[in-house]
């Protein structure tokens, strides 16, 4: 193999580009990113970025000089537009074709938006700084959607002075994640800051004075945060003879086709740890699976490995700390297994069947993380985990 | 091969610690430690999945 491209320029690209180069790869290595910044991070844009407690150039993943010392073809601003596996180029917005014998997909996802303009998003370091500018005591900022990142915004506005009003569709903020007793203790972390938290509510679109709601009432704000979820950026690909659905999708090799592969956000592929495919947009996920894709790209079809990480991730409200691993979606039982919820100091256990799946702490230390961890790694039994660490079962 | 750490970035994720155990540990709030600061050929391998994995990018392997 001597021309590999990799499209997408965020933590998956970025680990896969560079774990090509550790395993020996030295042909032409091209990194393509539709944003013009070098790779950055992520997850602080809605954290220490919005917060205004780091500058962005904080968020650099690497330095000049180890970006330079991976010899990229580094194509930065500039979005990849078609994917045509017959001949194996991947044509550009700026019109350039990149022939290929490898590719990774790292494509990642872009926000879900609203009807109506005005509102922000936030996915992009210039999303995080146009919020940021507008969020100074006394405003009023709507946020549409409860889940992690909605909240984190929210928190963080709040702690900078401003009126947030949150605004959820489901009953229990992120209830189908992570269980209904621990979506509502983190809804409660808003309402007791005084967060106007408002659950069962329908926003229809964004108008000049703020929200509309199904039922016609207008929420007046200065400012609108929409964070509805993302969609996996797959349009480039449409006509490409991949499948796509609900990510690009791939098999436990992270393999989308001969020689194509994807990770990161973008990717569904079958995680065999679970026995089910999934598309996790977790910033360890992306990494881990940017490295697992770069790997078995190069690899001969029989030392090729499955990608069978347990997803981990974390989320900062307020003065909490929640952590996160395994598969959460779709259990079957919720446990507090250590701690209280109402101490927001708390280590609840997830069911699937009759195997420990998740597991989510907030305030914890990390042993008592890590025993749950292996537990999920390992495939244990629920009964053997829960039985063994709290006397009597809750149902 | 030397190790740094920016605690001050450090989410407390402890996956430098899956992948590297005899070189990162974790204070009782979770923020790494590292228990080495130089690593030989024998341990790098495992300390470049530590960097890779980082969420915080907050690991880096430093020539000496």
């Amino acid at each position: 193999m001597r021309r590999i491209v990799v499209v997408g320029a965020s933590a998956a690209g970025l680990a896969a580009a560079e774990t090509l180069r550790r395993e020996g790869y030295d042909g032409t290595l091209t990194l393509v990113g539709d944003e013009p910044l070098a790779p950055y991070d992520r997850p602080p844009l809605s954290k220490q970025i919005l917060a205004a407690e780091w500058e962005p150039e904080r968020l650099a993943l690497r330095t000049p000089d180890t970006l330079a010392a991976l010899d990229l073809d580094l194509r930065l601003g500039v979005a990849a537009t078609g994917l045509e596996p017959a001949d194996r180029t991947v044509g550009l917005a700026d019109g350039s074709a990149l022939p290929y014998d490898g590719l990774v997909i790292a494509t990642g996802v872009r926000p879900r938006r609203l009807p109506g303009e005005g509102a922000h998003v936030l996915r992009t370091l210039d999303d995080a700084l146009a919020l940021r500018e507008r969020l100074t005591p006394g405003r009023r900022l709507v946020v549409v959607g409860a889940g992690f990142l909605g909240a984190e915004a929210a928190a963080v506005a709040w702690q900078l002075g401003v009126h947030v009003t949150l605004l959820e569709p489901a009953p229990v903020p992120l209830a189908h994640a992570i269980g209904t007793e621990v979506g509502q203790m983190l809804g409660q972390a808003h309402l007791k800051r005084g967060v106007d938290l408002r659950c069962g509510v329908t926003v229809t679109e964004v108008t000049d004075a703020g929200v509309r709601l199904g039922d016609g009432e207008v929420i007046e704000a200065d400012e609108v945060l929409v964070a509805i979820g993302s969609l996996p950026n797959t349009r480039w690909l449409d006509g490409s003879g991949l499948t796509v659905g609900d990510g690009v999708v791939c098999d436990e090799y992270c393999r989308a086709a001969e020689n194509v592969y994807a990770a990161g956000d973008v990717a569904r592929w079958y995680n065999p740890l679970f026995g089910t495919s999934m598309r996790i947009e977790h910033r360890t996920t992306a990494a881990e699976q940017g490295m697992a894709a770069a790997r078995n790209l190069l690899a001969a079809p029989q030392a090729r490995k499955p990608f069978a990480p347990v997803p981990y991730f974390w989320s900062d409200q307020y003065d909490m700390k929640i952590q996160a691993f395994g598969y959460l979606r779709g259990h079957d039982e919720v446990t507090v297994v250590e701690g209280d919820l109402a101490d927001s100091r708390f280590v609840a256990a997830y069911r699937s069947g009759d195997r420990v799946t998740g597991a989510l702490a907030v305030g914890m230390p990390p042993k008592a993380i890590r025993q749950w961890r292996q537990a999920i790694a390992t495939g244990a039994t629920w009964h053997d985990s829960v039985s063994t660490t709290v006397p009597a079962v809750e149902s | 091969m030397k190790v740094e750490l920016e605690a001050d970035k450090c989410v407390a994720s402890g996956q430098c610690v899956l992948a590297a155990m005899d070189v990162f540990d974790q204070d009782d709030d979770g923020i790494a430690i590292l228990l080495e600061e130089q690593v030989g050929e024998d341990r790098l391998d495992d300390v470049k999945e530590a960097v890779a994995v980082c969420p915080a990018a907050a690991i880096r392997l430093v020539e000496q």
